[in-house]
């Protein structure tokens, strides 16, 4: 499916175009002697993506891609740069890309809570312009969709985090958009509630809607996009498909070891051997696990665990790279 | 057509999610029946019922006053918290479509508090609602409602600029009980504080309703109402997009 989609837009001029945006927040402290702090959310980041792609930005929390999205949905204007959706720059022509435009947010708020799934899509019916002959029909298609037909008449704050989330999906499609903007779509969701939502969104680009989706699990981004930038600090940090970016991690090998109590002077001394690309340590459970990503063709273990003598050392096992190790690498 | 069917239905919506908030709700039925036992104690001295009814029909476009200003504050600051408010503004519609209907839904809650005041006053305190002008009551109290709400834009407006300005509500609530001559005469005042009743819309619908039931016909009070709330309608629909353009600048729609 990927492939054809890929072929599909290959074909096409990129409908969303990015080139050096860039977003700067004043913030002022201090009561007496007010001082004026400058943060630079995203610094020049650039990507296009094309008629019926999927495309994904992927990042730590805090590296930008809400700020990104945000500037790209015209509720933030850029400091510098442009952006362009289906031809229209976002800061000057904010209506028309509002019209045909989507936008879904993860998370529990943006939505009255007070009031049932049904009067929510209503009033977004009518801010978007949906045509009262055909609003009825239009929303009742979304509720199968997004599985919440026969549910809509109850009030949201009874819903679950899920079903919240397929409400916000009903609603970012009232309008028909051409272009959709998933921020986080499937945070805080239980697995089979998420995987769900995950069909949810491939079923839109299958269904001819060009999509951007921001998300740090590393296996959604794999499962779902047709290309990713990994954004980390406000740069892009590296962009392709999700088989271009776990190469980039090279053919080496992940070794993974099971370790108790490890002191940073022991994981600085297996980063300092040569042939290790990138090391990491991750608490799993009781236990933690030295990640060591090496170079390929070498053949480290014997080396590190050398340098582990005297710690308490749990199960060894090595594995072929995946996106997530490619991830680490680049915002690491 | 779309743009009436717009404002038509953010009311409906509006008023719907008013009703479904007890807290908002036991506000709203406690709030009159406090206005008018403090206007009824203020004014009680005297065997004249006339100064009963004139403080009565002030605490009652207060209770409408007071449902519009602090109230569109804080629905600005929920709808911030709850991250509706970059939806409504991501939205294609033009924004001012949106602050209008929750601005003249709080107001029209208020006619609820004006009714209770006045029967409650009548109820308890015995004071008689002989109305001297009838038809023009019945014009004067929708025209200061619309105003009230009008003017309550205005202040939405503000609101959606700046992420501390539900404050400003607050604030502004008993200074414009003050200087729109609500319990006390306008001409207790230094003369200075009269041009700014002037600019006040609930000044003109307070002299209006009390104008039809005290004395006689007050269509020119009517008239003031209406002119001055669409001059805030007017005066909204030109800052609403500077506000907005604004808020993308300093990216204060969230509180993220």
């Amino acid at each position: 499916m990927r492939l054809s989609r890929s072929l599909a837009y290959a074909r096409n001029v990129a409908v969303v175009e990015v080139e050096e945006l860039a977003r700067t927040y004043r913030t002022s402290t201090g009561i007496l002697r007010r001082r004026t702090v400058e943060v630079e959310a995203v610094r020049g980041v650039s990507f296009e993506i094309a008629k019926g792609e999927l495309f994904g930005l992927l990042g730590p929390n805090g590296a930008g891609k809400t700020t990104t999205i945000k500037m790209l949905i015209t509720l933030l204007l850029p400091t510098a740069g442009t952006a362009r959706v289906l031809g229209l720059d976002v800061a000057r022509n904010a209506r028309e890309v509002r019209k045909r435009i989507g936008y879904v947010f993860g998370g529990d708020r943006g939505l009255y809570e007070r009031l049932s799934g049904l009067d929510n899509l209503r009033y977004f019916a009518e801010l978007y312009g949906v045509e009262p002959r055909v609003q009825k029909l239009r929303i009742q298609e979304l509720l199968q969709l997004v599985g919440l037909a026969g549910r809509e008449r109850e009030k949201v704050e009874g819903y679950s985090r899920g079903m919240r989330q397929r409400l916000h999906i009903a609603r970012g499609l009232l309008h028909d958009p051409e272009v959709v903007f998933l921020d986080e779509p499937t945070i805080g969701v239980d697995p089979v509630g998420a995987r769900e939502l995950r069909a949810t969104i491939a079923a839109l680009t299958d269904a001819g809607k060009t999509v951007l989706l921001t998300t740090h699990y590393m296996f959604e981004a794999d499962a779902l996009c047709d290309r990713i930038a990994v954004i980390a600090q406000g740069r892009i940090v590296a962009q392709g498909t999700p088989q271009a970016l776990k190469a980039g991690v090279g053919e080496g090998t992940v070794v993974e070891i099971e370790v108790y109590g490890i002191e940073d002077a022991v994981v600085e001394r297996v980063r300092a051997l040569d042939g290790v690309s990138n090391v990491g340590l991750e608490a799993r459970d009781q236990k933690q696990v030295l990640v060591v990503q090496t170079l390929p063709g070498r053949e480290l273990v014997h080396a590190i665990l050398g340098h582990l003598h005297g710690s308490e050392v749990g199960r060894v096992s090595s594995r072929e790279p995946t996106l997530e190790d490619a991830y680490v690498a680049l915002v690491e | 057509m779309r743009v009436a069917r717009v404002l038509a239905y953010g009311w409906f919506f509006r008023m719907k999610m008013l009703m479904r908030s007890s807290f908002n709700s036991w506000l709203g039925v406690l709030y009159p029946l406090f206005f008018a036992t403090v206007a009824f104690f203020m004014f009680k001295a005297g065997a004249d019922s006339k100064p009963l009814l004139y403080s009565s029909l002030g605490a009652a476009v207060m209770g409408v006053w007071s449902n519009t200003a602090t109230p569109a504050g804080s629905a600005l600051a929920q709808e911030r918290w709850h991250g509706t408010l970059e939806l409504e503004v991501a939205a294609p519609v033009n924004f001012a479509l949106i602050l209008l209907p929750l601005t003249i839904a709080m107001s029209t809650i208020g006619i609820y508090s004006m009714a209770a005041t006045l029967l409650w006053g009548w109820a308890v305190f015995g004071i008689p609602l002989q109305i001297t002008d009838p038809v023009a009551f019945v014009l004067a109290v929708p025209a200061t409602v619309a105003s009230i709400g009008a003017l309550g834009f205005v202040l939405a407006v503000a609101f959606v600029r700046f992420r501390q300005a539900w404050a400003l509500g607050n604030m502004l609530e008993y200074p414009v009980w003050l200087i729109s001559g609500f319990l006390v005469p306008l001409s207790l005042f230094p003369g200075w504080v009269r041009p700014i009743s002037w600019l006040l819309a609930p000044t003109w619908g307070i002299r209006a309703i009390r104008g039809a039931a005290l004395a006689g016909p007050s269509y020119g009070d009517i008239g003031m109402a209406l002119g001055v709330g669409a001059a805030y309608v007017v005066l909204g629909l030109l800052l609403v997009q500077r506000a907005l353009h604004a808020a993308r600048a300093k990216g204060t729609l969230s509180l993220t």
